[in-house]
């Protein structure tokens, strides 16, 4: 087995997504395509060959060579502060991927439900789709917005739904599009909730306040209805969500998670 | 093809020789799983090893019974992190294959939670490997693999499998649950064997 090559990427758009993160278009000519909810490899080389690597998620899918990413600022980070401040339209980086065959969420073709052969529902699968509920907590939203986006391009049949944890309105990455995609058309409409953990917009009906578990119950697809589950977000917001998930009698083998930061 | 990117600097510049390339040192202790953390008591825990010859089966009192060790190593992962100098405490792997043999060459290691990734079994052999349940003075949180987990420091630490349970020998290297799922067969990071 031989080492994929690294691509090169030219930043073809920028924009700020909120106050501290970042939505960049790379378009890569020799980009194969990617599922939804795939990771790659970015690098930055400075002039005397020293060189940095992170992963980040990708919030477009599909076989297209124009692929967008959200970079959220760490503090005191070494690239990220880069990517969300100086890198500018015209710029060039390198990239590997697409990576990750896991957590991601394939549609199907025709419109049937997606991903149906993965289900365990056994010949029901196919009249009875497994809902898929997505959970992200703050940036950990850009692969599952990948994964509605595709669902919502595919016109897939599977019941889509989001969980959205985040601090303030302002903190939405991806607002405008998760709006949209809130007000589509069934069987693709995307059922959205959203959980401000420190300040509400005005008119919400639920005080800002960080999830808990009940919160949790009322807002994901019930036990019952077999959901595939995907949770993004910082460690500790992953840990307690999928423990109550497990709590609430989701088997474990329907969770799958993607985690970032310290413990 | 490596070339500049403008502007970039890059903070990292007393960088450690200790640091396999493509990697950042951390001081926090970042988390990666696919799917919930199980929680095992060490009363259920057990570990097991099986061979085509047969079983064996270890309790957390047998297992420390085989003779513990402290090391201090660095671990590696793929995701570009890297902990310099950690001090772990665990049953090296030789003190369980002084009770096992095999002629089978690779083992895959299994996880209560159902992962799996595979390992060449002279690379677990002479020192290179733990039955680790404690790291920095603690006992494992369940979040990095307690109450044991495999510790093989010379590989991308998701050859070092949480939620540890057995292993599995076998006469080929089969890939295992991340293997199958795109990286490397081997992982070794000095190599940057991450990825097929």
């Amino acid at each position: 087995m031989t080492r994929a090559a690294w691509h090169v990427a030219t930043v073809a758009e920028a924009r700020q997504e909120t106050p501290t993160s970042r939505r960049i278009a790379l378009d890569i000519p020799t980009w194969p395509g990617n599922e939804a909810g795939a990771h790659l490899d970015l690098r930055l080389t400075a002039e005397d060959g020293y060189q940095a690597s992170r992963s980040y998620s990708i919030a477009s899918s599909g076989p297209g060579t124009r692929v967008v990413l959200a970079i959220a600022e760490v503090d005191g980070g070494e690239v990220s502060p880069f990517l969300v401040h100086d890198l500018q339209v015209g710029d060039q980086i390198e990239v590997h991927g697409p990576l990750g065959a896991f957590f991601v969420w394939r549609p199907a073709r025709d419109g049937a439900p997606g991903d149906a052969a993965d289900s365990s529902a056994g010949a029901d699968a196919a009249a009875m789709p497994r809902p898929v509920q997505l959970i992200a907590g703050g940036s950990g939203v850009v692969p599952l917005f990948a994964m509605a986006s595709a669902h919502a391009a595919a016109a897939d049949a599977t019941p889509f739904r989001l969980l959205y944890s985040v601090r303030t309105p302002e903190d939405l990455f991806f607002a405008d599009d998760l709006a949209a995609l809130a007000a589509a058309p069934e069987p693709t409409r995307l059922a959205l909730d959203v959980v401000y953990t420190r300040q509400a917009p005005a008119g919400a009906t639920r005080a800002p306040g960080r999830l808990t578990a009940d919160v949790l119950g009322e807002l994901v697809w019930p036990v019952e209805r077999e959901p595939r589950i995907f949770v993004c977000g910082p460690t500790p917001f992953v840990e307690s969500v999928a423990d109550w998930l497990v709590a609430a009698g989701h088997p474990a083998s329907s969770i799958r998670t993607e985690r970032f930061g310290g413990a | 093809m490596s070339f500049i990117t403008r502007g970039f600097s890059g903070r990292g510049r007393d960088r450690d020789e200790r640091l396999p390339p493509g990697q950042t040192l951390v001081e926090d202790w970042p988390v990666l799983s696919a799917g919930p953390t199980p929680e095992i008591s060490t009363d259920e825990w057990r570990f097991e090893v099986r061979t085509e010859a047969g079983r064996k089966e270890w309790t957390w009192d047998e297992m420390q019974a085989l003779g513990v060790e402290d090391v201090t190593v660095d671990i590696h992962c793929v995701t570009h992190w890297s902990k310099l100098g950690m001090a772990w405490r665990g049953v090296p792997l030789d003190k369980i294959f002084e009770e096992v043999e095999t002629s089978h060459d690779y083992v895959m290691a299994h996880s209560y939670g159902g992962y799996t990734t595979n390992v060449p079994l002279d690379e677990l052999l002479d020192g290179q490997a733990w039955i680790a349940f404690e790291a920095d003075g603690e006992p494992l949180d369940p979040e990095h693999g307690g109450p044991a987990r495999l510790l093989v420091p010379h590989l991308y630490f998701w050859k070092s499998a949480k939620w540890i349970r057995g292993l599995v020998t076998m006469p080929t290297d089969d890939p295992g649950f991340w293997e199958q799922n795109g990286y490397h067969l081997h992982g070794d990071p000095w190599r940057e064997e991450r990825y097929w």
